[in-house]
């Protein structure tokens, strides 16, 4: 027991924990803060994991063509919300069980990412760190914070952004609105499966842009399992954090750190067991949230669908 | 105004041919879109320079029309068709359970090891492996059930991330010697993550029909089916769970306790997703008789699909969950065309997205009725 405190004392001192905490956790943020605003407005979106996924060979192959970050960055983000488009237009227009349209679209997108991979196998490498002079000089989390990749600079304004949207302007009233009571909301004048597809759209923005982030930024190049179910994870971000910004990015955090854990355990040369490290976010995750789930309430409408004159 | 008239005369009596012909057009939209399904797969093939003739006849072949494939494409149904039909009970009972894929694991985890180490006659073997496979699954969604009804916690997320916490938990089994893993023989020379093989006579016995062999547990499954179909249909029980998943609180106002009752359907799921993991490890058609961490290989996740795309409908299952089987089977004839086997997932999931469409318009377009039928009588 004392040698497992000394590797978590060894791996809490190390700086590349937290720079890897950090790498994990804006993936996550990217994707959870488009979902938390689509869960606000109703949707549960399985259709996440396809979403960065879709987001993460569209930023290869932008970068194939163009040789350039930033245009497969936006690529990223084009195709992100095509696959929201799918997802929004089939649940909230033809109003399908939008589980389905989510496990079919994760499916989908993964069957042609990985089919086109092959026939094209795009080229890519990871954008260039930049280091924010004096400010990566913090001690512990400097490095995490201001030498990083530059993509993932781009999640730091996004939050309070997304907040602001949300709490801020009369569509985030309407968003809000829509995911706790339609029909009111559809009494008082707001097109409820308007306002859903626009969130889900965000969503797909947002998750887009960070799967380019994760291939552009962190890893270098496509390959098809490259998103490994953090789609999932950032779901599970949203819930845990019980809908709000902070919970929501707090989650992040979490579950970033405890991956991180995993990969910086056997650096500073500690064996623990892979599979209980790699079970650990997760048994983290619900533990906590058996603890605080009874704090924080799910929008009432969510994952409901809303047809006018049906209860 | 006489249109009106006719529409609410046509409403009211429900004729036979207004019926007729909208049966007429449902079936023309689902065909429609089948076939708008299938042309974009093939598209995608043509789009990357393959054949899409190929692609489709290799499919078929590999599904059914190659000797012995029918039997390998009813082997691969028989666990869809047990996982979904557990899933329509707890939609039905509005309920989520989308952990089947991790309940599927942890149920062939538990059937593998009684199997491997339970001594005795062969057929009381093969029967507690099945029901020691199902119990596992049961305790596997029992634990999102559990903290859903003490603590709130959404059943959503618990069976979600409970998926990977079986695949680590299970993958750990396979690593240490007194849990699952297979002792170091002599003729392996490396030791991989595997179980011991089940013996012979603990095998689920095959069918064989004209050179197409499939497990005896077939001919369960269908029988199973019904059971489902006429446990919704005609006993209380399931009017108690379809009133629960309709609306909860009128339920619960009329003595149908949620807890109970949505405990019950959670176990139940699991029960079926982990009795699907028994038969596909003594069935035979996946894995050899040996567990590994790929068993499951997503057969928890089509189950799931399977039974939203069937409506939760037991006949909608099988016929839902034979196709699917199909393009699993036929994509295992897909490298001799050349093309990537991605494809027949690309394939599913376009007649999935193609089959949720016509029901979506035929609901709307009902919908639209009726309101203008209101507002013409106010």
């Amino acid at each position: 027991m004392g040698d497992f405190f000394s590797a978590i004392g060894d791996v809490v001192t190390n700086e590349v924990t937290y720079s890897g905490a950090m790498r994990f956790a804006a993936l996550l943020a990217f994707a959870a803060i488009g979902e938390t605003i689509a869960e606000k407005a109703g949707t549960l979106n399985i259709s996440l994991e396809g979403m960065i996924l879709g987001g993460a060979f569209a930023g290869a192959l932008g970068m194939h063509l163009t040789e350039s970050v930033t245009v497969g960055l936006l690529f990223a983000c084009a195709i992100g919300v095509v696959v929201a488009s799918v997802q929004a237009n089939m649940s909230h227009r033809l109003t399908a069980n939008q589980f389905v349209v989510g496990l079919a679209l994760n499916t989908l997108v993964l069957g042609i990412a990985s089919f086109l991979n092959t026939s094209i196998q795009p080229v890519s490498r990871a954008a260039h760190r930049f280091e924010f002079p004096g400010l990566s000089e913090i001690p512990l989390i400097g490095d995490a914070l201001f030498n990083q990749p530059w993509p993932l600079y781009l999640v730091y304004p996004m939050i309070p952004a997304a907040w602001w949207l949300l709490y801020r302007t009369r569509w985030g009233l309407e968003v809000r609105a829509v995911g706790e009571n339609p029909q009111s909301a559809d009494v008082s004048g707001i097109d409820v499966n308007k306002r859903r597809r626009e969130s889900i759209y965000i969503a797909g923005l947002t998750s887009g842009l960070g799967g380019g982030y994760l291939v552009l930024g962190q890893i270098g190049r496509f390959e098809d399992a490259v998103v490994g179910g953090q789609g999932f994870i950032a779901i599970a971000a949203v819930i845990f954090g019980g809908w709000t910004m902070r919970g929501v990015i707090g989650g992040c955090l979490l579950f970033g750190t405890v991956n991180s854990f995993r990969l910086t355990l056997p650096t500073v040369g500690h064996e623990l067991n892979s599979e209980l490290l790699s079970a650990a976010p997760f048994v983290v995750t619900i533990v906590t949230v058996t603890f605080f789930a009874h704090r924080t309430r799910e929008p009432r409408a969510l994952a409901q669908p809303f047809v006018r004159g049906l209860t | 105004m006489s249109d009106q008239q006719a529409q609410l005369a046509a409403e009211g009596s429900g004729s036979a041919p207004s019926q007729l012909r909208e049966a007429g057009v449902a079936a023309a939209m689902y065909l429609a879109c089948i076939i708008v399904a299938l042309f974009a797969s093939a598209l995608i093939v043509w789009a990357t320079g393959g054949s899409w003739q190929a692609v489709f006849s290799a499919l078929l072949d590999g599904s059914l029309r190659a000797p012995g494939r029918w039997g390998e494409t009813i082997g691969i149904a028989i666990p869809l068709v047990v996982v979904a039909l557990g899933t329509a009970i707890n939609g039905r009972a509005g309920v989520v359970n989308i952990g089947q894929e991790g309940q599927v694991m942890m149920g062939t985890a538990f059937a593998a090891y009684v199997g491997v180490n339970m001594g005795g006659p062969g057929p009381i073997v093969v029967v507690c492996l099945l029901i020691v496979g199902a119990l596992a699954g049961a305790m596997w969604a029992g634990i999102a059930s559990w903290l859903l009804y003490w603590r709130r916690v959404p059943e959503v997320l618990t069976t979600l991330l409970l998926i990977t916490v079986a695949s680590q938990a299970t993958g750990y089994a396979l690593k240490v010697d007194w849990l699952l893993l297979a002792p170091f023989r002599a003729d392996r020379s490396v030791r991989n993550q595997v179980s011991e093989q089940l013996a012979a006579d603990t095998r689920l016995p095959r069918i064989d029909i004209f050179g197409n062999d499939f497990p005896i547990s077939s001919i369960a499954v269908v029988l199973m089916a019904v059971i489902v179909f006429l446990l919704f249909k005609r006993s209380v029980w399931g009017f108690r769970m379809r009133m629960l998943g309709r609306n909860a609180r009128t339920a619960q106002r009329a003595g149908v306790s949620t807890v109970k009752y949505g405990t019950t359907a959670m176990l139940i799921s699991g029960a079926c997703a982990g009795l699907a993991g028994a038969l596909m490890l003594s069935g035979g058609d996946f894995g050899n008789y040996r567990f590994t961490p790929g068993f499951a290989n997503n057969i928890g996740w089509e189950g799931l699909l399977v039974a939203l795309v069937a409506r939760s409908h037991p006949v909608g299952i099988v016929v839902v969950a034979f196709s699917f089987a199909g393009l699993r089977a036929g994509s295992g004839f897909l490298a001799a065309t050349g093309v990537e086997r991605e494809i027949s997932q690309v394939v599913l999931a376009l007649l999935v997205l193609a089959l949720l469409v016509p029901p979506a318009i035929l609901f709307i377009r009902e919908r639209r009725r009726a309101l203008a039928a209101t507002r013409d009588r106010t």
